[in-house]
């Protein structure tokens, strides 16, 4: 007779990072053969004076490229954002930024759907069930977000609702002190969510923003009108309002699933409940296909200690885009490896405090 | 560590997220307090009771008020689950505001004085009336019907740190039966606090009394979501509710001393009154004068005054002599310093205190910063300083025929115009610049509680109606 355990956390944390020191190796010479990589990391190559197929061996190597600078993202063509071996696929842009000037466009084939269906594999089937219809009552658009809740909700054979919301024009009226006018708007977009929700018994699943969360809360008991889980992201999440839906906007009744993502590195997942944790929420980046780190933010390549506070640092390792080393408008506290996502991850994310300007969020 | 709880409808209630408040002198840790978000605050003023002090009689809640007056200067109240002292209150209030301590019993005082004479306080708001009109929604007063109802439902205040005794503008809700939910400012939690412990020992239902320290954001729910409310701020945190008839709006004052052709010869016999005015309570309130017109001899005045302000010395708050605050954020008090040496360069201003005191206004000793008080002789009278308004004892002085004055001097929280020049009191009369009035030698501080303080809270809270009813048969 054998006995299997299962391996320890600290092996399987080493086991990660082999994983990400091949996935970093497999995705740099995808991006950088001129077979198969994107106009922009081809003319980015021809202008270096080393070679990177030649000495990126592994994911610390990645510290030899300058900063992604998303600034590079804004304006055409974005076909040179297209891997030459996915040139004859049928391309996305997604969007972010845009609430003035041009936005920052980011190229997708099937990214998103690789990445929420990953998502899908950590969601529990009594809180989001199978064949469960779904509200998406964030934003749309040009959004990532959109396409992907979608992808997910059918992904597990459910059927997706939407209503319009565009957050540039709630970032707009933000700034410009307009709150009345925002206000007027989130009510809009609610009212639109509480029609479709009455509308549509087989509604068990949704997701929303914090903000519109609390507002819909307001008007309506969700877990009385059949919703099972929140899938909740798009803006900043404190412990507090963390304990807040729990308790409170969700009665204890209905699941609340933490997430945080963007469009250029995709969805990080949270680490799970847990009353030790005290309502801090974790995230754990999707390794290897994107990493998370936390950086001094007077030194990008520094990795702070654990429970130190910096600036969150994101690298995505996919065949569709590579994004080695960008620093997001983010800080966070680093956590380290958990049973579920033997590598570091993310806590109490909330906006990068070193900015000149404070950085606007809406309801979105 | 002492912990302040967010009070939801009375209920003391402990947040994931704190903030610390510490000494401003030593840095030590003097309190956690439990931050609201903005979601918790909605959601309770849409559960608020609006009718909970219905089962009261105005004379009723007077009553109660006047006890809790004396209990909040004299009795043990609770704080979190410990408890504190009056004198542990002067301290804590002083050791995360910088202000002296003889500033902050002085503060004390104005709170007990508003709640036990509430009776005065709210005669002057609802001119004297039968309080039981209220009670009954109607009444007879000098052989007519008058008839009010509550349209104020809830009562909200978004409350500064600069001065305590601005604690007294909200109190009178709870004799008009409205609850109230309270945003206390960052570093003074502490005078809110103990008043509404001291209501609710004195039998104030506690579900009429909200505490929820909340950020910018929490706010901003807080003032959407009561029926009417009072907001303190400068003018960037006011400036998105004004026009909004449900937000009574207390910004920077401006208050100013004005003498006449008549007395500005005599300006000596006034200058305690004025310097008074500028300084009194460390220069940190609405209604001290940040100004002083005067149609002659400007630059006398202001040396004067600089001769006097410049034997004030940064003292330790215990320190029964100390007449400024410190500034435990060094940062707010280098920026106020600099604002004002940046719009010095522009011609047509002097700062008479520099020269006269031989040093600067900006004083850094350890943790701590102190501003100065400073006086601005302004020969321009165009120049920006004319009109400024910091947390520190600062006016400029200007010159200014009597006759344009009441167009010149701009909005103004407080005048004083000492002066008997019957066209001069006409027109500052009939200004709708000036919010309260003093004519004669009387401090800018020096408020008649008798009298409604910018804006009306009774007019605020409750609508007159027209009123008829079939006598009985």
């Amino acid at each position: 007779m054998t006995t299997t355990t299962s391996p320890s956390l600290e092996q399987r944390a080493v086991d990660a990072k082999t994983r990400l020191d091949d996935q970093t190796r497999e995705i740099v010479q995808w991006h950088f053969d001129p077979k198969t990589g994107c106009p922009f990391w081809l003319e980015y190559a021809s202008k270096l004076s080393w070679d990177p197929r030649k000495e990126v061996k592994c994911y610390d190597d990645l510290d030899k490229f300058d900063p992604f600078e998303d600034e590079w993202l804004r304006g055409g063509p974005v076909r040179r954002w297209v891997p030459k071996a996915y040139a004859d696929k049928p391309i996305y842009t997604f969007e972010t930024g845009g609430s003035t000037g041009v936005p920052k466009s980011r190229i997708s084939i099937d990214d998103f759907r690789i990445d929420y269906e990953m998502f899908s594999e950590t969601l529990s089937d009594d809180a989001f069930p199978r064949g469960g219809d779904w509200l998406m009552l964030g934003p749309t658009g040009p959004r990532r977000l959109r396409m992907a809740v979608e992808h997910l909700c059918q992904h597990r054979g459910g059927v997706c609702f939407h209503v319009d919301l565009d957050p540039r024009w709630v970032v707009k009226l933000v700034k410009s002190n307009r709150m009345q006018l925002m206000h007027e708007y989130r009510d809009h977009v609610i009212n639109q969510g509480l029609t479709l929700l009455r509308a549509h018994e087989g509604i068990e699943c949704l997701f929303t923003t914090p903000k519109l969360l609390e507002a819909l809360c307001e008007r309506v008991s969700l877990a009385r009108m059949g919703v099972k889980g929140v899938f909740c992201g798009g803006t900043q999440l404190t412990a507090q309002f963390h304990r807040f839906a729990r308790e409170e906007l969700l009665e204890g009744k209905v699941e609340f699933v933490p997430t945080y993502g963007n469009t250029l590195m995709g969805l990080a997942c949270h680490k799970p409940f847990d009353p030790a944790d005290n309502y801090s929420i974790t995230y754990h980046p999707p390794s290897p296909r994107a990493m998370i780190e936390i950086v001094d933010p007077k030194n990008a390549k520094r990795i702070v200690e654990y429970g130190e506070v910096g600036r969150a640092r994101l690298t995505t390792l996919t065949k569709e885009f590579f994004v080695p080393r960008f620093l997001e408008r983010d800080e966070a506290v680093r956590r380290p490896p958990c049973e579920k996502y033997p590598w570091d991850g993310a806590g109490d994310v909330r906006p990068f405090s070193g900015f000149a300007k404070p950085i606007v969020e809406g309801v979105y | 560590m002492l912990h302040i709880p967010i009070l939801r409808q009375g209920k003391p209630y402990e947040s994931v997220d704190k903030v610390e408040l510490v000494h401003h002198a030593t840095g030590e840790p003097i309190a956690r307090v439990s931050q609201a978000n903005s979601g918790m605050v909605v959601r309770d003023i849409n559960r608020i009771d609006d009718a909970v002090l219905e089962r009261f009689t105005v004379s009723e809640l007077i009553d109660i008020c006047k006890r809790a007056g004396e209990r909040f200067v004299s009795s043990t109240l609770p704080i979190g689950d410990q408890e504190q002292t009056y004198d542990d209150y002067i301290r804590n209030l002083s050791a995360t505001t910088g202000m002296p301590h003889n500033y902050c019993h002085a503060n004390a005082q104005k709170i007990k004085r508003v709640l036990t004479e509430l009776n005065v306080v709210i005669a002057g708001l609802t001119r004297g009336f039968d309080l039981s009109i209220i009670d009954k929604g109607y009444g007879e007063q000098n052989g007519r019907t008058l008839s009010y109802f509550r349209d104020g439902r809830t009562f909200g205040a978004v409350l500064p740190s600069n001065s305590p005794g601005v604690h007294g503008l909200w109190i009178p809700a709870i004799a008009l039966k409205a609850p109230v939910v309270l945003k206390p400012g960052r570093e003074e939690p502490w005078t809110p606090f103990r008043i509404i412990e001291a209501l609710a020992a004195e039998g104030i239902p506690r579900e009429a009394l909200g505490f929820y320290p909340t950020d910018h954001a929490g706010a901003g729910e807080l003032l959407r979501g009561v029926s009417r409310s009072m907001l303190f701020g400068g003018g960037d945190t006011t400036a998105p509710w004004r026009g909004d008839s449900r937000v009574e709006i207390h910004g920077p004052g401006y208050s100013k001393v004005i003498l006449g052709d008549d007395t500005a010869d005599d300006w000596e016999k006034y200058i305690d009154i004025i310097a008074g005015s500028i300084a009194a309570n460390g220069g940190r309130s609405c209604i001290n004068a940040s100004a002083v017109w005067t149609p002659r001899n400007g630059k006398q005045i202001a040396e004067a005054l600089a001769a006097k302000f410049a034997k004030v010395e940064p003292l330790a708050v215990d320190d029964p002599n100390a007449v400024i605050a410190a500034f435990a954020n060094q940062a707010m008090a280098e920026s106020m310093s600099e604002m004002i040496d940046f719009e010095l360069k522009e011609p047509g201003a002097i700062d008479m205190t520099e020269s006269v005191r031989g040093s600067h206004r900006l004083v850094t000793k350890d943790r701590v910063s102190y501003l100065l008080p400073t006086v601005i002789w302004c020969e321009d009278r165009e120049h920006a300083l004319r009109n400024r308004e910091f947390l520190f004892p600062f006016a400029s002085v200007v010159e200014c025929p009597t006759a344009e004055m009441s167009k010149m001097i701009g909005s103004s929280l407080v005048v004083s115009a000492i002066t008997k020049d019957q066209k001069l009191i006409d027109a500052l009369m009939t200004s709708p610049d000036v919010d309260r009035l003093n004519i004669g030698a009387i401090p800018t501080y020096q408020l008649s509680w008798d009298q409604p303080h910018e804006g009306n809270l009774f007019e605020h809270l409750y609508r007159q109606r027209a009123f008829q009813a079939e006598p009985a048969a």
